[in-house]
């Protein structure tokens, strides 16, 4: 049986985890590569680096810590963040990602996910979407859910998996931050035209919203959040077992 | 010393870093001598079966790895690289593997009713025989599968399998001929241990 995925999420910006506040029982709170140390120690079943920086001078700092990362911790490795070309998802490749996740640079040119499916294989692409409810339908957003884009988001869930997406990352605009559940509605509704793998995220504030989540819609396969685990609100540990003890199949160490 | 096959497909580096991370050196080699030279060969591969053939045979790297084969010396087959050592897949066409192996690669697809595929995540690990590349390895160990082909017809060479709809096999082995579905240099713990002990053979 295939087990649910929990996957912390880590934005990085200047080489540092923000939102990585209140950290206990690392060197450093928010160095990037000891929280990837801390988190495959705990159990996470996968980690995602978030590069949050907007100037490609800093790149280099990110690939940095994706290198040092990938020499320690033997975990999938997913990396998003200013992906816009294949030499994009070569440079993180290289680096020692497994999965690379567009979300903009998908929007802006659907084809890269085409190509990119066909270079790396599907299981490399992972289709990162932010959604928000608009006048009564899910509409996707870009630029860090800074932009309306008007385009369907169940349609481009769709669209994605056609032309080559293995994952899908559905993070909710509505619900996240609030921390009173995933949004189950929009997961329901994708879950029901994609077939692919897919992630929730947006809105985990306790470990009862992960059971929910995985309860309510068997069909998701992971749950991802960051604050929550940053800021040890949720500990994986604690999570996995709790999750276990539910009769939710579940990795442990 | 492991050599890491280098035909062109797979991912190479995540297994050298995983060796490295435990101590054992390795080389990333497409040269004959080296890999028959070699005390333990990894056979990686990602990717489509029909591609990862026509790259062995057009470098020549499949006659060299039969020969290594035949020396009696551990090889390891990595998720594609696993699938190339039996005789034959039907992944999208009919192409023939090394053939170190009995069985067929086959779809998924074809026999799972409402599973998604590709098999992707963690699954628990079912140990059907014991062999020395799982000394370190026990019951319910979860291992790292992406695939959407899964070997067949292969049943006295399983040596641990995962239920996905149907028993997939996830470490086979006969002699000295060993591979897994699943990416030990993507499984954690349990992962590194299966590397270890294929290093210690």
């Amino acid at each position: 049986m295939i087990t649910k995925r929990i996957i912390p999420c880590l934005d990085v910006r200047h080489g540092r985890v923000v939102k990585g506040i209140n950290f206990e029982g690392i060197r450093d709170v928010a160095d990037p590569v000891e929280m990837a140390r801390f988190y495959n120690e705990s159990g996470a079943d996968e980690l995602v680096f978030y590069d949050i920086t907007a100037s490609v001078e800093e790149r280099g700092i990110f690939t940095d810590i994706l290198k040092r990362t990938a020499a320690e911790v033997f975990i999938p490795l997913t990396v998003g963040g200013g992906i816009n070309s294949l030499e994009d998802f070569d440079r993180v490749l290289n680096c020692g990602a497994d999965k690379v996740s567009v979300n903009t640079g998908a929007i802006k040119n659907p084809k890269l996910i085409e190509e990119a499916a066909k270079r790396f294989g599907d299981q490399c692409v992972v289709l990162s979407m932010d959604v928000k409810r608009v006048d009564g339908s899910f509409h996707l957003f870009a630029k860090g859910g800074r932009e309306d884009t008007g385009i369907d988001a169940l349609e481009w869930a769709r669209m994605g998996q056609e032309m080559g997406a293995g994952e899908i990352v559905l993070n909710s605009i509505d619900t996240d931050g609030v921390k009173k559940g995933f949004d189950l509605e929009l997961l329901a509704e994708t879950a029901r035209l994609v077939s692919v793998p897919i992630i929730a995220s947006g809105g985990a504030g306790s470990m009862e919203d992960f059971k929910v989540l995985f309860e309510t819609l068997p069909r998701v396969d992971a749950g991802l959040a960051a604050s929550i685990f940053h800021r040890k609100e949720i500990s994986i540990p604690d999570l996995k077992n709790y999750l276990a003890a539910a009769g939710i199949p579940m990795r442990r160490l | 010393m492991i050599a890491i096959v280098n035909y062109g497909l797979g991912n190479l580096y995540s297994i050298r870093r995983s060796l490295d991370y435990i101590g054992q050196e390795s080389i990333i080699t497409r040269d004959p001598a080296e890999i028959l030279a070699a005390d333990r060969v990894i056979l990686p591969g990602v990717g489509a079966f029909r591609d990862a053939a026509k790259l062995l045979s057009e470098t020549g790297l499949d006659a060299v790895v039969k020969a290594y084969a035949a020396t009696g010396k551990p090889l390891l087959g990595i998720c594609l690289g696993m699938q190339l050592l039996f005789e034959k897949s039907y992944e999208y066409g009919e192409y023939e593997g090394l053939g170190l192996l009995p069985g067929q690669v086959c779809s998924l697809e074809a026999d799972l009713s409402d599973l998604k595929v590709p098999h992707i995540g963690w699954n628990a690990l079912r140990i059907r025989k014991e062999i020395p590349l799982l000394k370190y390895s026990k019951e319910g160990d979860c291992v790292y599968y992406v695939h959407s082909f899964y070997a067949k017809n292969c049943d006295d060479v399983v040596a641990a399998d995962s239920e996905y709809g149907v028993r997939v096999p996830g470490a086979v082995a006969r002699g000295n001929v060993m591979g897994t579905q699943f990416h030990p240099e993507k499984s954690g713990p349990a992962g590194l241990a299966i590397l270890r002990a294929f290093a210690e053979l």
